[in-house]
C-alpha cells in the first residue's frame, strides 16, 4: 500500500508580523499536538508554515477556528543515512528517478534522520511517486510512523 | 409607451445644447437681477451675464455647495415672492443643520416631469401599479415618486415605509408591479416575502423595482433579479435639485440626466476643471427652470462620469454612470485621485479576496506610498509561495489597472481585517500635511 506513506503537512499563511510564529506554536502547544518536522518559508511579507505534526486533523480546526488561513498537501519522508553523503543518496535517486523536488526540510523525529519531501511533478501522482522512491531503493517512513 | 415626452426626450444633441444654453442665459440673467447671493457670487467671480456666449461659457460661472445652503438656512436663497411657494422639504443634516428647499408650483410640476419621463423610461405606464415605500414627509423621495407616477398615469400605492409584511400584502392584493425603495429595503422586503411563504416571481405581479437614496452596485442588481426576478433600476437625485429625478432606462447602463431640465457637468473635484466624458470627478448639474431656489453648478459631491456614446434607447439626454463614492472619500496618492470605491471595485474582480479591505497611506520623503491590505477566502490558501506570490502581484496589476497609480498589496487571513457597523473606515492616512 503506498497511501501509507502519505504525509499530510500543514500549510500555514503567516503574515510577517512580529509574534505570529508565537501564536502558531501556541495553538500546537494548547492542542498537544507534537511537531516532528517544520519549516519556514518566506515570501513578500508573508510567510508560509509548514509542519508534519501527529494530529493533524485536530490541529487544522483548530487553527480554522482561529481564522488562520491553512492547507493540508501531501509530502513524503524519506529516510537519510546519518553519514556524509546521506542528503546525495537521497537527491540523486529522485533526480534518477525523474522526481522534482519542490521542496524539503529535515527533521530527527524518528530514529534516523528524514527529509520531508513535497515532489512537484504534475504528472506523477503521489502513489507513482512513492513507488518510484521505493524502488530506488530509499526508505520511506510511513505517516504513522511519523506520528510518534 | 416607448417615451413620455417623445419630442423632447430624443431631440438631436446639437439642438438640445442649443435649448440649454438659451435656458442657462436666462437663469443667469434672472439670479444676477434677483439673487443677492448670485449676484455678489458672479461679482466676486467677476462674470457678467453678458459673459456667457456659449455653453461652454458655463464653465466661467462658480458653483454652488451644500454649504451655501446651509449657511442660509432656512431660506434665504429663495428668489421668488414667499406666496408662490407651494411645499418645502427638509432634509436632515447628518453633518451640522438641515437643509431647507423650497418649490412653486411650475418647481414640483417639473420635478414630476422628471420622474415621469423616468419612470416610462423604465418601462412603466397606464395600467401599472407603483407601490412607493420610501419615506413621506420632510424627505422628498415619497413625494417624488408620488407625483411622477400620478403624472405618467400609474396608479401610486402611497406604502411609504416600514411594516414590510403589509407590504407584501399589499404587493400581493392590489397587484403591484412596481416598487420604489432603497435596495437595502427591497432586499429586506426579498427576505420577508421569503419568510412569508410568497415567491415574488411566481405569486406576485412585480416586475420593476425603483431603487435610490443609497449607494448599492451591480452586483445588488443581480442578485435581486436572481432572488426575485425583478429588474432593479437606479435612481438618482437630491434634495437640493428638487428630489428621486432620473433614473437608468431599459439598457440599465447610466442615467439619462433629461437635458431640458437639468445641464450636467464633471469637474476635477481639486481642481474644479470640467472634465470630459469618460472621465471620472464630481457630478456637478444646473437645474435650468428652477424657481423657488436655483441652483446652478451645484456640486453635488458624488463621484461619477458621464458615459460616452449614444444610448440605443433613442434618448439624447446625456447618462451618468452608477454613483461611485463621495469627493469627501477622495485620496490624492502622487498627485492622482484615487477613491476607496475604485479601490473596492477593482478587487471584486479578483475571486481569490472578500469584499473587505483597508488602505494605509504613508510618505517616505516626497513621495506617497499606498499599502492595500486585502483579505484571502479561506479556499485561496495554496502550499505553492509562487502562488501566493503570483496572486499578490495580480492585485497590484488589478489596482493600478484601475487606479492609475501603483499599490502594494499585502495578503492578509480570512476575517482578520476590521469589520464596520455603518460607514466603513478603511482609509489610515499617516501623512502629514
Ligand atoms: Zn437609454
Amino acid at each position: 500500500m503506498t497511501s501509507e506513506y502519505r504525509i499530510k503537512q500543514l500549510s500555514i499563511f503567516a503574515p510577517n508580523t512580529p509574534g505570529t510564529l508565537a501564536e502558531i506554536a501556541k495553538i500546537f502547544l494548547d492542542n498537544e499536538v507534537n511537531i516532528s518536522a517544520f519549516c519556514i518559508a518566506e515570501a513578500n511579507n508573508f510567510g508560509v508554515v509548514r509542519a508534519v505534526v501527529d494530529k493533524p486533523d485536530a490541529v487544522f480546526a483548530a487553527f480554522e477556528k482561529k481564522n488562520y488561513l491553512l492547507k493540508f498537501t501531501d509530502v513524503v519522508a524519506v529516510k537519510m543515512s546519518d553519514v556524509p553523503g546521506g542528503l546525495y543518496d537521497v537527491a540523486s535517486k529522485f533526480g534518477a528517478a525523474g522526481l522534482n523536488i519542490e521542496y524539503a526540510y529535515a527533521s530527527r523525529s524518528t530514529t534516523t534522520p528524514t527529509l520531508v519531501v513535497y515532489v512537484s511533478n504534475t504528472n506523477i501522482s503521489l502513489e507513482a511517486a512513492v513507488e518510484k522512491i521505493l524502488a530506488s531503493g530509499l526508505v520511506l517512513v510511513r505517516a504513522a510512523e511519523m506520528r510518534i | 409607451m416607448a417615451y413620455y415626452n417623445e419630442k423632447i426626450e430624443t431631440l438631436p444633441r446639437a439642438e438640445l445644447e442649443k435649448l440649454q444654453y438659451q435656458e442657462m442665459k436666462v437663469l443667469v440673467e434672472r439670479l444676477y437681477a434677483n439673487s443677492v447671493f448670485y449676484h455678489d457670487k458672479m461679482k466676486a467671480a467677476g462674470v457678467l451675464p453678458s459673459d456667457i456666449k456659449s455653453i461652454a461659457d458655463i464653465a466661467k460661472l462658480p458653483t454652488m455647495k451644500k454649504t451655501d445652503l446651509r449657511n442660509n438656512y432656512p431660506d434665504k436663497l429663495v428668489c421668488c415672492p414667499k406666496e408662490d411657494l407651494v411645499r418645502y422639504h427638509v432634509s436632515s443634516g447628518t453633518t451640522g443643520k438641515p437643509t431647507v428647499v423650497a418649490y412653486t408650483k411650475n418647481d414640483v410640476e417639473l420635478w414630476a416631469e422628471a420622474v415621469a419621463r423616468s419612470l416610462v423610461s423604465c418601462g412603466l405606464g397606464r395600467g401599472d401599479v407603483l407601490q412607493v415605500a420610501y419615506g413621506y414627509g420632510l424627505f422628498t423621495g415619497g413625494l417624488g415618486l408620488h407625483y411622477g407616477g400620478e403624472k405618467m398615469g400609474t396608479t401610486v400605492i402611497p406604502a411609504s415605509t416600514g411594516n414590510s409584511e403589509r407590504q407584501i400584502e399589499l404587493i400581493l392584493d392590489l397587484e403591484t408591479t412596481a416598487v420604489a425603495c432603497t435596495p437595502s429595503y427591497f432586499i429586506h422586503l426579498i427576505d420577508v416575502a421569503k419568510k412569508m411563504d410568497v415567491d415574488i416571481a411566481k405569486d406576485t405581479k412585480l416586475r420593476t423595482a425603483i431603487l435610490g437614496a443609497e449607494p448599492w452596485s451591480e452586483s445588488m442588481r443581480q442578485y435581486i433579479h436572481e432572488q426575485s426576478g425583478v429588474v432593479a433600476h437606479n435612481i438618482f437625485g437630491t434634495s437640493e435639485i428638487s428630489g428621486p429625478m432620473f433614473t437608468d432606462c431599459g439598457e440599465l447602463n447610466g442615467m439619462h440626466i433629461c437635458g431640458d431640465i437639468a445641464y450636467t457637468e464633471i469637474l476635477d473635484p481639486e481642481t474644479g476643471e470640467v472634465l470630459p466624458p469618460g472621465e471620472k470627478g464630481e457630478l456637478t448639474m444646473t437645474i435650468l427652470k428652477k424657481e423657488a431656489i436655483p441652483m446652478i453648478r451645484y456640486r453635488i459631491g458624488d463621484i461619477t462620469s458621464i458615459l460616452e456614446g449614444d444610448c440605443p434607447c433613442g434618448r439624447t439626454s446625456p447618462r451618468i454612470d452608477r454613483l461611485q463614492g463621495r469627493v469627501d472619500d477622495m485620496l490624492v496618492i502622487r498627485g492622482i485621485n484615487v477613491f476607496p470605491s475604485a479601490v473596492e471595485h477593482a478587487l471584486l474582480r479578483v475571486p481569490e479576496l472578500t469584499s473587505h479591505f483597508m488602505l494605509e497611506i504613508t510618505r517616505t520623503g516626497p513621495l506617497d506610498d499606498m499599502l492595500v491590505k486585502v483579505e484571502l477566502k479561506p479556499d485561496a490558501m495554496t502550499d505553492s509561495i509562487n502562488g501566493l506570490i503570483g496572486l499578490q502581484s495580480r492585485v497590484e496589476r488589478t489596482l493600478r489597472d484601475a487606479l492609475n497609480v501603483s499599490a502594494k498589496v499585502e495578503l492578509c487571513p480570512p476575517n482578520s481585517l476590521p469589520r464596520f457597523e455603518g460607514k466603513a473606515k478603511r482609509v489610515m492616512d499617516h501623512r502629514v500635511f
